[in-house]
């Protein structure tokens, strides 16, 4: 039983727990490492492994610091610093790897564990989805395990996995009353590192031609919304982004406007209330359904109707907006805007001005232009496609008359151009078209893939007027979404494809789940977290408040856990129990009390003298408990001695 | 006593243990963060903030999944203690300078083993030990000794980290241990036997071999000279009587203070009598012991050399009694 441990000192037996604890929490980062980091890593583990297993000794001190210094050398070559999100990363990665190389004491194994929790920790900056909980579950309950093996000495690690899966269990009550209770603050405490948020994928900045038809091939989700009643048809769905209105020949970009005063939005039919969960994608717009009639608290209207959050959106964050699918906007449209709606670069695409000029003569008012335009794209063989071919200098001239075929931004991009051409006021505007239902859940999906982009012309006595260029050339990409309106051959993300009904049904599902996690877990912020309170009646607490009820329900999880542990009753044998309540209901019934100290036929006896009336009966039951437990009698006697107490008077006969 | 010490006679509730078993109550058993979890607690303030910082909820949950993780761990290394009864066993004396060893026994009525119990003395290393579900163990308490006498080992500090070693539970068992401490011996050739002129004016068994009747039994009578037969004849006259032997060598061995005049000092004198002690033991010769205030006529056996130990061991006590 006695085991000599120097307190100090690892058991050799411990160092393939922390070498686990070590891989199970290094592992996860090596999707995003550089290839000569995640190898370092590879090969010093597994070199610790075999030194282990050879029992070889540990390399010489100097050497491990030469290691350290040149791969830290390393690492600052790669991320340019060592002070930021990724190279704090790698850096503590690195550590992890090489800190097993020197662990011969107690404390190094500590260290181990704890820069276990950091990386741990680190895996959500890079994913915070499902699978990564679960490893976190798992990588915990590891270290525990480790932990337990350091101090707990050698045990079978079944029982050392049951303690530890114990003591998790244990400790989730408090988690959850401090993952809902812990006053939450919004957004960062200080400024963060230039790489805190890494690229993320959405709409440029710019469109030239091509630079939709890249997000296209994306099958990521861009957003999620949910309509508070039925939403609007797919025909109405325009989520409106970046908004371009100066043309250099090739590329599109929004121009300088100075401060003008947001459109005025006039709803004509009914409005929707909705919610919008966007994913981060480094921009301050918000992706507004066509037009927001109420903006969120901390958001703008900008000029060219676009709804602006005030920091660019760094994380997944919810927003409550309403819309009118039908509406009027900009009819008094400040002279600036209509000017700059104007402006075309002073030379190029001259058979494309020559065209619109024609119109210009033809008809008087913009929207029979308008409509000349979108014949073109329909008479005339345009093609509506992926892959079109590369485009020159004169683009707008190539794609109108040679090439015929494009993808939206080329539709948008040559119809805007042809009514500027024919003196109309008009501009692109890039975003998202249509979006998937889920039944699941109820939500629209829009992805990226989704991404789309059109024209607005400004009419006079109806201000801005959407054109969509490419419903001409290809309806169903209006109606049915990106997969419909492509030819048959055009890759397209496992996502974006429509056929396959069970393996839709299936995918509906897992974003169903996975949207929940994202809204209740990940979104759980200082809002959720007041309305989550409002529901228990507690909607004006204060974080003093909080802190109060979270301290109280803490304190009552900690006296549970006591409670559980001081009640643990040792389990006595099944023939004393029995013989134990035979003797307390015998107390009762007036017979002396026994005493701690006396054995059952020395309290018979006794029982014998003080009230004979129950001589007898004590005397067989002390008979049988004797028998049962010393003799053979088994579990008959048991029974038997159960039989007399019954026979033992109640108390009530005595009332 | 000084207020601080006194503050902490109440707090830690110092003083011996006068009821057997000991049982850890809740009152006796103390619990603080070791180093691993003050660093382990700063560790989650740090991670909080990151996870604050860049709003990593799921960094959120990990942080209060440990923080729970902290305090259940806590509890169970309370409950490693707590319920747990100790009783003292038997110490074997020793001689100065070597290590005493204070055996407890442990009893653990709960379902759940206890592990990684330490014990130590003020003064002594620690003894690790596991206790089994329902079940018990056995310890040997290490501690040094240094002077000849009755050794008190003081409280015990019972302590245990277990499981995760961010808590350290302790307690302070104050069992009413007590060790013999023999002096320590110092070599030196044996003085010779004197002989004998009159065996029948000696007291006690000047020899071995022929029977010579039967005496009152006196400590240290070895017991293989005990007259069973004679005392089963007579158990209410007497209550135990000794074969007296005579004649035999003729000579006895006298481990006599005089002889030790020379000698620099008390302790010096006590240590060369126990080396001779042993020494005529280990021969086995007879021998008796006369020390200042101290008669041992000569006999042979581990009664008599364990009564001679003791004599010489508490020599110039004045309480000789057991604390």
């Amino acid at each position: 039983m006695k085991t000599a441990l120097v307190p100090d000192r690892l058991e050799r037996a411990t160092i393939p727990w922390l070498l686990a604890c070590a891989v199970a929490t290094v592992a996860p980062h090596t999707e995003h490492l550089p290839l000569w980091l995640s190898t370092v890593v590879g090969v010093a583990l597994l070199l610790r492994s075999w030194l282990w297993l050879k029992n070889r000794p540990l390399p010489a001190r100097w050497l491990l610091a030469l290691v350290v210094v040149a791969t830290t050398a390393g690492v600052y070559g790669e991320y340019r610093t060592l002070f930021g999100r990724d190279a704090g990363v790698a850096l503590l990665t690195l550590f992890m790897a090489l800190k097993p190389m020197e662990m011969s004491r107690r404390r190094d194994a500590i260290v181990v564990v704890m820069l276990g929790f950091f990386l741990l920790l680190t895996h959500y900056f890079y994913s915070q989805g499902i699978p990564t909980g679960l490893w976190l579950i798992g990588a915990v309950t590891l270290q525990i395990a480790t932990l337990i093996r350091i101090y707990g000495g050698a045990q079978p690690p079944v029982l050392i996995a049951r303690h530890a899966a114990q003591l998790l269990l244990q400790a989730v009550p408090f988690m959850l009353v401090l993952f809902l209770l812990f006053p939450r603050v919004s957004g960062p405490l200080w400024g963060l590192p230039q790489d805190a948020h890494g690229n993320r994928s959405g709409l440029p900045e710019t469109i030239s031609p091509g630079s939709i038809s890249e997000l296209i091939l994306n099958g990521a989700i861009a957003f999620r919304a949910r309509f508070s009643g039925t939403p609007p048809a797919n025909t109405a769905l325009y989520w409106r982004g970046p908004v371009m209105d100066e043309f250099d020949g090739r590329t599109w970009k929004p121009a300088f406007l100075g401060r003008q005063a947001p459109p005025q939005i006039e709803a004509r039919g009914e409005s929707v209330a909705y919610e919008l969960t966007l994913e981060p994608h480094n921009q301050r717009w918000l992706l507004a359904l066509d037009a927001p009639i109420d903006l969120p608290p901390n958001a703008t209207l900008s000029t060219r109707m676009q709804v602006l959050a005030r920091e660019p959106v760094r994380m997944r964050s919810r927003f409550f907006l309403r819309a009118s699918t039908d509406y009027r906007a900009g009819q008094t449209e400040a002279q600036t805007v209509l000017a700059t709606a104007l402006q075309l670069p002073g030379k190029g695409n001259p058979r494309a001005r020559m065209l619109a000029a024609a119109w210009r003569q033809k008809h008087s008012n913009p929207q029979a232009i308008a409509a000349e335009a979108q014949q073109l794209f329909r008479q005339e063989n345009f093609v509506y496609t992926l892959n079109p071919p590369l485009l020159g200098d004169e683009s707008i001239d190539q794609f109108l008359f040679e090439t015929k075929s494009g993808f939206c931004e080329h539709y948008a991009s040559a119809f805007t151009f042809l009514m500027r051409a024919a003196g109309i006021p008009a501009r692109i505007v890039a975003g998202y078209q249509g979006g998937e239902f889920n039944p699941i859940d109820g939500y629209v999906v829009v992805r990226q893939s989704d991404a789309h982009a059109w024209a607005e012309i400004w009419i006079d006595g109806r201000g801005w007027t959407r054109v969509d260029p490419t419903a001409a050339i290809a309806p169903s990409r209006v109606e049915q979404g990106i997969a419909a309106a492509l030819p048959e051959g055009e890759t397209l993300p496992v996502m974006a494809r429509i056929d396959l009904d069970w393996l839709r049904q299936l995918r509906f599902r897992w974003e169903a789940i996975n949207n929940s996690w994202n809204q209740w877990v990940l979104g759980y912020n200082p809002d959720r977290q007041r309305e989550l309170l409002s529901r228990f009646g507690l909607g004006n607490i204060d974080w003093r408040g909080m802190t109060a009820l979270l301290s109280a329900l803490c304190g009552l999880a900690l006296l549970g856990i006591t409670a559980w542990t001081l009640w643990q009753r040792p389990r006595t044998d099944a023939a004393q129990r029995i013989w134990l309540r035979f003797c307390a209901q015998l107390a009762k019934c007036g017979a002396p009390r026994r005493e701690s100290w006396e054995g059952p036929l020395a309290y018979a006896q006794r029982v014998a003298g003080v009230r004979p009336e129950f001589g007898d009966i004590a005397h067989r039951a002390a008979m049988l408990y004797a028998d049962s437990r010393y003799g053979n009698g088994g579990t008959a006697c048991m029974q038997a001695l159960k039989d007399e107490m019954r026979r033992l008077p109640t108390r009530w006969s005595f009332v | 006593m000084t207020l601080l010490a006194s503050l902490q006679r109440w707090l830690f509730r110092l003083g011996r243990d006068k009821t057997l078993p000991i049982v850890l109550t809740q009152r006796r058993i103390f619990i603080l963060p070791t180093r691993a979890g003050l660093l382990f607690g700063a560790a989650l303030a740090v991670m909080l903030i990151g996870a604050i910082n860049y709003t990593l909820s799921l960094g959120h949950a990990l942080v209060f999944l440990l923080v729970g993780l902290g305090l259940a761990g806590m509890v169970h290394t309370f409950r490693n203690l707590a319920g747990l009864s100790l009783t003292p066993g038997r110490v074997k004396p020793v001689h100065a300078g070597e290590i005493a060893h204070f055996s407890l026994h442990l009893a653990n009525d709960r379902r759940e083993g206890r592990r990684a119990l330490s014990f130590c003395f003020d003064r002594g290393s620690e003894a690790t030990v596991n206790v089994p579900a329902t079940g018990s163990a056995h310890v040997d308490i290490p501690c040094a000794t240094s002077r000849r006498g009755w050794l008190d080992p003081g409280r015990i500090t019972l302590s245990t980290s277990y499981p995760l070693g961010l808590f350290r539970a302790w307690s302070y068992p104050h069992p009413p241990f007590v060790c013999l401490v023999y002096p320590q011996p110092i070599e030196r050739p044996l003085p010779p036997p004197t002989a004998i002129a009159d065996p029948g004016l000696t007291r006690g068994d000047g020899g071995q071999e022929d029977f010579a009747g039967l005496r009152l039994r006196n400590p240290g009578d070895p017991p293989r000279h005990i007259a069973w037969k004679a005392v089963a004849r007579s158990v209410d006259a007497y209550p135990l009587l000794v074969k007296h032997f005579a004649g035999g060598a003729g000579e006895e061995l006298w481990l006599d203070w005089s002889l030790l005049a020379d000698e620099a000092d008390d302790e010096t004198r006590l240590s060369i009598l126990t080396a001779w002690v042993l020494a005529a033991e280990d021969a086995h010769l007879s021998y008796g012991l006369a020390i200042p205030g101290h008669y041992l006529a000569p006999a042979l056996g581990a009664a008599h050399c364990s009564a001679c130990l003791e004599a010489l061991a508490l020599f110039g006590h004045e309480d000789r009694t057991r604390p």
